[in-house]
């Protein structure tokens, strides 16, 4: 059955990188100091996708649940890292925490999905499972890591407000609880606003994808209302569970604020 | 009935209020105070002195639950503080921070706001009882209508003495609350603490401070701390 779309060659890439080399010309030009970090990250987008695209083929071909599962697992844990390395500060075992979330949180909501909504056969099926587990990691690591940093941030700068209420007699939910709700409210705002705009101002890149691959319009648009709501679910559980869990680690259950436990890093703040 | 105490048995006659025995701090390697033990009975006014960065304030945050004991026990109305529940005894004995934090918001609001917790469930905020305390130290009913971000360092202070002197502890643990105040707010705060340790027999305050005159006239007796 032939393509329902046009298959690129190395040329139709190539072609493609020309219209960043007249960027590179134009940054060079003007000493704009854009080059090098463009030059880098252009080459990493290439070579990162490639091989994806290489590993992909591989698993999509044995058609087995434990590669899937296993490269599941693999861009779940690097969405749990990531996550943590965009945030200013840590407590001991904010790793372990951010990996859990985004496991539980993702696995459950791509799961059921997989299994009660779209009913795919076998569940395994990996033209699924990837590309929509991969769209609510990205996004739940979007969540899972604004709502961690504003949570830590909250702490440290408001220490003396949450000790101050923790002296008056709150316990340490109360004394958090605003705090919380911030987080949450923060994780939640980019798939919030996402979800807005759709389709008006921004076209989903899903459903791009889907519509270039051939798929009628009506189709791709019912796909990319399924994976928002699977992201909104993921994102939300991801930053609830997260700030739980840095609610459980920084507050202890004696009531006090332990922000000894808290430690800026240096320089990673906004780091992609 | 949990296991953490909220309502204490009646203490026997002559039980101290806090008892402190064997409390020792370290700061990164250094011992701040060591085997510090005191008690505290009611209607006592107790200085806490001591060199600047010799622990006063660790030591106010430790008696308040705020920072964990390294050695020592420290016992509230005859329970130790591990079997209490912390919101209940904080309600009980409380710490009034160097630098308290207010909410945004009118005075009265912030005055009112800790009622909320579940520690001080049945009881009310009063504002007949704000305005006896105001009138005390020459403020008017206007003074709680004012924005708390708008009001100086001195009437902040005051709020945040007012906040805590509402809510009816029986232990206030005082930490420079006079400090960078000028000498009629000091006044005030002087004031408003001796209306509260008056209004019941079983109260009682530590105080640290920096002014020698000022210990002098608030307190009976001290404790020393990095005495050593």
């Amino acid at each position: 059955m032939p393509a329902a779309y046009l298959t690129l060659g190395p040329v139709q890439l190539a072609l493609a990188a020309v219209l960043l080399l007249v960027n590179l010309g134009l940054s060079a030009w003007l000493r704009l100091g854009l080059a090098r970090s463009l030059l880098v990250a252009a080459t990493r987008m290439v070579v990162q996708l490639l091989l994806v695209g290489l590993v992909l083929q591989f698993v999509f071909a044995l058609n087995r649940p434990l590669p899937v599962l296993g490269i599941a697992l693999v861009m779940a844990a690097l969405a749990g890292v990531a996550a943590v390395n965009r945030t200013r500060r840590r407590f001991p075992g904010v790793m372990w925490d951010s990996l859990l979330t985004v496991v539980t949180a993702a696995f459950l909501v791509t799961g059921a999905s997989l299994l009660g909504i779209l009913r795919v056969r076998p569940w395994f099926e990996a033209q699924y499972a990837i590309p929509l587990l991969g769209m609510v990691l990205g996004n739940t690591l979007n969540g899972i890591s604004l709502a961690l940093d504003r949570f830590m941030e909250g702490v440290a700068d408001g220490r003396e407000a949450i000790e101050s209420r923790l002296a008056l007699g709150a316990s340490r939910w109360e004394a958090a609880h605003g705090l919380v709700r911030e987080s949450l409210r923060t994780g939640m705002i980019p798939t919030i606003n996402a979800m807005m705009v759709m389709g008006v101002v921004s076209l989903p890149g899903m459903m791009t994808g889907q519509i270039l691959a051939g798929a009628a319009p009506t189709d791709a648009v019912r796909y990319q209302i399924v994976i928002m709501f699977m992201i909104a679910s993921a994102t939300a559980l991801g930053a609830l569970g997260v700030t739980l869990l840095a609610f459980r680690a920084l507050f202890d259950a004696r009531d006090r604020l332990r922000s000894e436990r808290l430690r800026r890093v240096g320089g990673g703040a906004g780091r992609r | 009935m949990a296991t953490s105490a909220t309502d204490p048995p009646p203490r026997p006659a002559g039980e101290p209020l806090l008892a402190a025995a064997g409390l020792r701090r370290t700061v990164e390697d250094r011992v701040l105070y060591d085997d510090l033990t005191f008690t505290v009975a009611s209607g006592e006014r107790v200085a806490v002195r001591g060199p600047s960065g010799s622990g006063k304030t660790l030591l106010l945050r430790s008696l308040a639950g705020l920072e964990p004991l390294e050695t020592g026990r420290v016992v509230l109305l005859g329970i130790e503080q591990s079997a209490w529940s912390m919101p209940a005894y904080r309600r009980r004995l409380m710490l009034l921070p160097q630098r308290p934090s207010l909410p945004e918001g009118p005075v009265d609001r912030a005055l009112a706001a800790p009622f909320a917790f579940r520690a001080h469930a049945g009881r009310r905020y009063d504002p007949s009882a704000a305005r006896a305390y105001l009138e005390r130290v020459g403020r008017t009913t206007a003074f709680l209508e004012k924005e708390t971000g708008r009001l100086s360092g001195g009437e902040q202070q005051l709020t945040a003495l007012l906040r805590v002197l509402l809510l009816e502890p029986q232990i206030l643990l005082l930490d420079e609350p006079t400090a960078s105040l000028d000498a009629d707010a000091a006044e005030a705060v002087e004031a408003l603490v001796a209306a509260w340790l008056e209004r019941a027999d079983d109260r009682a305050y530590l105080w640290t401070s920096h002014d020698a005159a000022q210990i002098e006239r608030v307190s009976s007796r001290s404790v020393e701390v990095g005495a050593r």
